[in-house]
C-alpha cells in the first residue's frame, strides 16, 4: 500500500485538481481530503455519505460564575490571553490547556469537551472517500486529520487497496505535518510565481525535515518560463525530481466549474501531462 | 482601525489585494500574519530594520529532582509527557508551552526555557510600517507567533493584516479584534465553498466583512447570487487579466502599473471606513 | 516476567492487534504466575500522543517486554526510556504470541 500526499506550501496552486485527476486514474484506492479547514475535494467527487462521526478536538475551559470569587489568578496565568478583563473565557483564544482549572483554588473552572467538527466516510464514483469538516474558527485540525487518515488506512487495509491518495492542506504548519505523517511520497504542486517558488522552498523544508521523499509538479508552467526554469534549477540542487509541468489552460477552469477532474476535460495536452505525472509517481 | 484581509483558501489574490491597498493608502501599519507562507514582502519590498526572535516557554525536566509521581503527565492536555517508573519522556513537538506542568510539579523538577518558534521582522517601505512573521518549519505554535506580532499593533494607525488562508486557529488569531475583514474569493465552486466557510467563521467572531471578487469574469454567478441573498456586500470586482497575473508572478504591485484600478480601491476603502465608523 | 501483548479482544484467544498506541486492549501476562489481565486501551480515542501514553501504561503495569505488530517512533522511544524490550511483527492469537516469545 502506498500513501501519496499532495501538498503545495501555498494554496490555490492546483492540488485538488491534480488529486481529483489521480482519483479518476488510479485503481484500488481510498481518497482522503486532509484540507479539513477548507475542503474542496468533495466538490469534484460528488460523494454519497455513508457514515458521519462527531469530532471532539480537545477541551475548552468554562468558568462557573457561582463558584468564582473573581481573584483573577487564571487571567494572570493563561498564556494565550484567553481570559478577558471581566473573567470570561474567550472561546476563540482558549487552547484548552487546563492551566486555569488546575490553578483555581475555588474549583470554579471545568474543562468541557469541545465539538469541533465532523468527519465522514462516503462512497464516490472513484472509490471510498474519507473527508471532514472542521467547524469554522476551530483549532485542532491536526488531530482531525490524524483521525481521518487513520480511517483511510483502516479502509485500505480492510479492502486490500493499493493507494491512499490524500489532498493536503495548504501551508507548512501542523495540519501539513499531520497529513504527511506516514506518507510514502509527497507531491509538491507549485506555480512559477515568486510566491509559489518561495512557498515550495518552505514545503521542501518540511518534507526534508520528516524525511519524506518528494517530487515536484509545476502548474501553469507557461505563465512565466523563466521562473519555471529557476524552480527546476532549485529542485535539481536539492535533488528533488520535477516530474511534470502542466500548462495554463482554460480547459482546467472549465472542468473545475463543471466539477469534474480535469483529466476528464476537453484538452488532450492536459490529459497527457497529468497521465505522465501519475505514471511517474506510482 | 484594524482591517484584515483574508480568504477561505490561498491563491485567491488575498495578498494582492492587501499589498495594493497598503501601497495606495501609504501611511499604514502592515502585518503579514500569513506566517506559514509570508509573501507580502515580495511586493512591498520593505527594508528590514530589525529581526526579533519570537519565543515561547518550554518545560525542561530535571531527572535528578523528579520523583516520577506523574502529576505533570496527568495535567498535560496534549499528552506531551510520559512518566515512567524511573524515567520521564518529553515530546517537544506535542507541547503547547502552556506551563501547567511547571506549576503542578511538587518537586520543582520542571523549569522553563525559552524556545524559538519563529522570527518577527520589522521594517519600512515608504511610510508603511511593515511587520512580518516567519514561522520555523516543523513548528506548530503559529498562533503564538501571530499573537506576539499583534502586540506590536499601533492602534492610532490604520492597520492592515494579511491573514493566513483557511478558517483555522491561525486565521482566528490573525483576524481576532479586527474592525473589518475583507474576504477575497473567486467565482468558482471552490471559491464559493471556501468563502462561505470563512464568512461563517467571521460571523461567529462578530467581525463585519465584505467580499472582493477576484478573477470576477471566470466561473459563474453563484457567489453573486449568494451575496445578494445573504446581504453580503461585494466591495470590488477585479477581472481576470493576464497582465495582473504577470505582474504578480514577478512580484510587482499592479496598481502602480495599472492606475485604472486605483479608484476602485479607494472607493472600497471609503466604504469600509464608513462601515467601521458606525 | 510481565509481558504486554496488544490485542483486539480481552481473551487469550483474541488476535494480536497490529497497532501499539491505538490497539483495542493490552493483555498483561505474568509468566511467573501464569496470571493474565486484559486492560481496555484508554488512549484509543486520544487525538494525539496515544503511543507514549500507552507506553506509560505498559511501564506502570510493570511490563518488561511488549509484543505487537507495529510501534510508532514516539512510543518506541518511550518504551526504550522505560527499559522495555519491544518485539514487533507479531501476529496470530495472544496465546500463540506468548508461546512463541518463550
Ligand atoms: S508546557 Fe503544557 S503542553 Fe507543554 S508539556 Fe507542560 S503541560 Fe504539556
Ligand atoms: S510532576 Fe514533577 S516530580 Fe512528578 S513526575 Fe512530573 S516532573 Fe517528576
Amino acid at each position: 500500500m502506498k500513501q501519496i500526499v499532495v501538498i503545495s506550501g501555498k494554496g490555490g496552486t492546483g492540488k485538488t485538481m491534480l488529486l481529483s485527476s489521480f482519483a479518476a486514474l488510479a485503481k484500488n484506492k481510498v481518497l482522503v481530503d486532509c484540507d479539513v479547514d477548507a475542503s474542496n475535494l468533495h466538490l469534484m467527487l460528488d460523494p454519497k455519505r455513508l457514515k458521519k462521526e462527531l469530532f471532539f478536538g480537545g477541551k475548552k475551559a468554562h468558568i462557573n460564575k457561582n463558584k468564582c470569587v473573581s481573584c483573577g489568578l487564571c487571567k494572570k496565568l493563561c498564556r494565550y490571553g484567553a481570559i478577558t478583563e471581566d473573567l470570561k473565557i474567550d472561546e476563540f483564544l482558549c487552547e484548552g490547556c487546563g492551566f486555569c482549572k488546575e490553578a483555581c483554588e475555588y474549583s470554579a473552572i471545568e474543562m468541557k469537551d469541545n465539538l469541533s467538527g465532523e468527519w465522514y466516510v462516503s462512497s464516490s464514483k472513484y472509490g471510498p472517500f474519507v473527508h471532514a469538516r472542521l467547524r469554522p474558527a476551530e483549532e485542532s485540525s491536526g488531530k482531525l486529520i490524524a483521525r481521518i487518515k487513520q480511517e483511510a488506512k483502516d479502509i485500505a487495509i480492510r479492502d486490500g487497496l493499493d493507494y491512499i491518495l490524500a489532498d493536503g492542506p495548504p501551508g507548512i504548519g501542523c495540519p501539513v505535518m499531520a497529513s504527511l505523517t506516514g506518507a510514502d511520497t509527497a507531491l509538491i504542486v507549485t506555480e512559477p510565481t515568486l510566491s509559489g517558488m518561495h512557498d515550495m522552498e518552505r514545503a521542501t523544508e518540511i518534507t526534508e525535515h520528516f524525511k519524506i521523499p518528494s517530487k515536484v509538479v509545476i502548474n501553469k508552467s507557461d505563465i512565466n518560463p523563466d521562473n519555471t526554469k529557476s524552480i527546476e534549477a532549485a529542485c535539481e540542487k536539492k535533488g528533488i525530481e520535477v516530474i511534470g509541468r502542466i500548462p495554463f489552460s482554460e480547459s482546467i477552469v472549465r472542468s473545475l466549474v463543471a466539477r469534474t477532474p480535469p483529466i476528464l476535460g476537453d484538452s488532450a495536452d492536459i490529459k497527457q501531462a497529468i497521465c505522465e505525472i501519475w505514471e511517474k509517481i506510482q | 482601525m484594524i482591517v484584515s484581509i483574508a480568504s477561505g483558501k490561498g491563491g485567491t489574490g488575498k495578498t494582492t489585494v492587501a499589498v495594493n491597498l497598503a501601497a495606495l493608502l501609504g501611511d499604514v501599519q502592515f502585518l503579514d500574519c500569513d506566517v506559514e507562507e509570508p509573501n507580502a514582502h515580495i511586493f512591498l519590498k520593505p527594508s528590514i530594520g530589525k529581526t526579533d526572535l519570537a519565543t515561547v516557554l518550554f518545560p525542561y525536566f530535571d531527572k535528578t529532582k523528579c520523583v516520577f509521581c506523574g502529576k505533570c503527565s496527568g495535567a498535560c492536555q496534549y499528552n506531551a509527557i510520559a512518566v515512567l517508573p524511573a524515567n520521564i519522556a518529553f515530546f517537544e513537538h506535542m507541547c503547547h508551552g502552556c506551563g501547567v506542568c511547571t506549576y503542578v510539579c511538587p518537586e520543582g523538577a520542571v523549569t522553563e526555557r525559552e524556545k524559538e518558534i519563529g522570527r518577527i521582522l520589522s521594517g519600512s517601505a515608504g511610510k508603511i510600517n511593515f511587520i512580518g512573521g516567519r514561522m520555523n518549519s516543523g513548528e506548530i505554535l503559529s498562533a503564538m507567533l501571530i499573537k506576539t506580532m499583534k502586540e506590536l499593533i499601533d492602534p492610532s494607525r490604520t492597520v492592515l493584516i494579511d491573514a493566513p488562508p483557511g478558517t483555522s486557529c491561525q486565521f482566528v488569531s490573525a483576524v481576532h479584534g479586527s474592525d473589518y475583514c475583507i474576504l477575497v474569493s473567486e467565482p468558482t465552486p471552490f471559491g464559493v465553498n471556501d468563502f462561505l466557510l470563512a464568512a461563517e467563521a467571521l460571523e461567529k467572531l462578530k467581525i463585519p466583512y465584505g467580499l472582493v471578487l477576484n478573477r470576477a469574469d471566470i466561473g459563474n454567478d453563484e457567489i453573486r447570487d449568494i451575496c445578494a441573498r445573504k446581504n453580503i456586500r461585494i466591495l470590488m470586482e477585479i477581472p481576470f487579466d493576464m497582465e495582473i497575473a504577470r505582474l504578480y508572478s514577478v512580484g510587482e504591485m499592479f496598481l502602480e502599473k495599472m492606475p485604472q484600478y486605483k479608484e476602485k480601491f479607494k472607493a472600497m476603502f471609503e466604504i469600509i471606513s464608513e462601515i467601521t465608523k458606525k | 516476567m510481565m509481558i504486554c501483548i496488544t490485542s483486539q479482544g480481552d481473551t487469550l484467544e483474541s488476535q494480536v492487534d497490529p497497532r501499539f498506541g491505538r490497539c483495542a486492549y493490552f493483555v498483561f501476562a505474568d509468566t511467573a504466575t501464569g496470571k493474565f489481565e486484559a486492560v481496555k486501551n484508554p488512549n484509543l480515542e486520544a487525538t494525539g500522543g496515544a503511543g507514549p501514553q500507552s507506553a506509560q501504561l505498559a511501564a506502570s503495569k510493570g511490563a518488561k517486554k511488549v509484543l505487537t505488530g507495529n510501534v510508532g517512533p514516539n512510543a518506541m522511544s518511550t518504551l526504550a526510556a522505560a527499559g522495555i524490550e519491544v518485539v514487533t511483527g507479531v501476529s496470530g492469537t495472544v496465546k500463540e504470541a506468548l508461546a512463541n516469545s518463550k
